[in-house]
């Protein structure tokens, strides 16, 4: 592997104040089941469309983070926000109701991951708090990006379930210490090994995982055993596989602590294949599962590596491979 | 590790290819001929039931018909997705999936009115079956024409 120049950022103050989440019926059926603070009965969230659905399940996560650190909305510096759907109008048509300053950004799945580094950088650029969410939708993506619903077809043993599911995040610069802190991060760059089969997401992601994972390493010195567990955002289980054999090759054994969020998600019973994919997975997981443990105290040292896709149906269709991108916060308590 | 030696950008996809599971081709052919066979043999149910009052001719265009409707009826009540995540060519292949090709796509764009939404929109899977469909029916017809059937 290549290795240039440092890419990681340190952080100072940066605390996570609160999580909140939105999560689907079929994410609250899996095996993070009562783990979400707001779990929809019926997916169409008493809308007409499955856009405005995703929406309002915007609204209602950035909302509740809010709600829930004990802020008012006024207190609010910044919302950094963003989705899978084209010009990313979910995060975009939620934040008409927020008076804070928005951010809409992209990079597929690692979305939510992004948006952690952004307002952790405005955090130590003077901003007081700043709200960071993802999400998505399995039947926004689906059309967007696949087929319509109701078409009858054989789905791929390698492809992936889209999750539906918003994570908000609630970052400040003035809080208790005994809140988890940001510490740092490592900004990903765009790698691109050739992967065509848009339904081997977890393939055409795990070089830039790999990319990033080890980049980290390099540049703070530490060892994959420095850590309580290292989260990959939606690798699913064989993108997962294929990192630890790539990770391997580099001289860093992961494999007794990587997990992904997308592969555990789901039982596999739900027949999800490869585990869950989706914007929704990290933001999920992190603010439902992985926020509470640090709270407990179960883990006192975590790594969060949101992984994402970045192709369009119009690039893969006109025959171009998939590249991929992730980004990486270091998480303390 | 799957591979012996180095992977590297080059052999990635050979890499992934060894690496990631396989559709199990004998179980999806069994189940695709088990689903398909069954809507052909309904159809035939049709055929014969319809040639009690029609010709033979009118009673299969009338089978087709109602196979159709029903897959429509299907689609509409989100049963037929379910059927062709396993039977998968046995229910794409037969009348029936092309029932399913039209609908899904005109139920789902509905969101977006008649005209942008079902208009636009409900050809966008069965379209290149027609297109396709019909030039190659033309070019075997010019051929018919040419050297005689």
């Amino acid at each position: 592997m290549e290795y240039y120049k440092k890419r990681t950022l340190s952080f100072s103050n940066v605390y996570v104040t609160e999580g909140y989440t939105v999560a689907g019926p079929k994410e609250n059926d899996g095996r993070y089941k009562g783990f979400f603070d707001f779990a929809l009965e019926d997916d169409m969230f008493a809308q007409n469309t499955f856009e405005r659905a995703e929406r309002k399940m915007f609204e209602h996560a950035i909302e509740g983070a809010i709600a829930k650190a004990n802020l008012d909305e006024r207190e609010v510096d910044a919302v950094i926000a963003g989705d899978l759907l084209n010009q990313i109008v979910s995060a975009s048509f939620a934040a008409k109701k927020n008076h804070a300053g928005f951010l809409g950004i992209y990079n597929a799945c690692a979305t939510f991951v992004e948006s952690l580094i952004i307002g952790s950088s405005m955090l130590n650029n003077g901003l007081e708090h700043v709200v960071c969410a993802a999400g998505s939708h399995f039947s926004t993506a689906e059309r967007q990006y696949r087929y319509p619903l109701e078409l009858g077809v054989l789905r791929s043993p390698v492809t992936q379930w889209t999750a539906t599911g918003v994570g908000a995040t609630v970052l400040s610069n003035r809080a208790e210490c005994t809140l988890p802190r940001i510490t740092r991060a490592t900004l990903g760059r765009v790698v691109d090994y050739g992967v065509m089969d848009t339904n081997n997401m977890g393939a055409a992601m795990a070089p830039s995982a790999c990319d990033t994972l080890v980049t980290y390493f390099r540049d703070t010195q530490t060892q994959p055993n420095d850590y309580d567990v290292i989260y990959t955002g939606d690798l699913g289980k064989l993108g997962s596989d294929i990192l630890m054999d790539l990770t391997d090759q580099e001289g860093y054994d992961v494999s007794e602590k990587l997990h992904d969020c997308g592969a555990s998600l789901y039982w596999d019973e739900q027949q999800t294949y490869q585990g869950g994919s989706g914007a929704a997975c990290s933001a999920l997981v992190f603010n439902s599962v992985l926020l509470g443990r640090m709270r407990r105290g179960e883990y006192k040292r975590i790594l969060l590596a949101g992984t994402g896709a970045l192709m369009s149906p119009t690039t893969s269709f006109q025959g171009d491979s998939i590249p991929a991108i992730t980004h990486l916060v270091e998480v303390c308590i | 590790m799957a591979m012996n030696g180095e992977i590297t950008r080059d052999n990635y996809k050979a890499y992934v290819f060894e690496k990631m599971p396989k559709s199990s081709h004998w179980k999806n052919m069994i189940w695709a001929f088990l689903i398909g066979g069954t809507i052909c043999a309904i159809g035939q149910g049709f055929i014969f039931l319809y040639s009690i009052w029609f010709s033979t001719q009118d009673a299969s265009v009338l089978a087709s018909a109602t196979l159709v409707f029903i897959a429509a009826m299907l689609t509409g009540f989100g049963v037929y997705d379910k059927i062709g995540r396993f039977a998968g060519a046995g229910s794409t292949i037969p009348i029936t999936g092309f029932s399913n090709a039209v609908v899904s796509p005109a139920l789902e764009f509905r969101a977006e009115g008649y005209i942008y939404g079902v208009g636009a929109k409900m050809f966008l899977v069965a379209g290149p079956v027609i297109v396709n469909g019909v030039t190659v029916s033309v070019i075997i017809a010019l051929l018919t024409l040419l050297f005689g059937g």
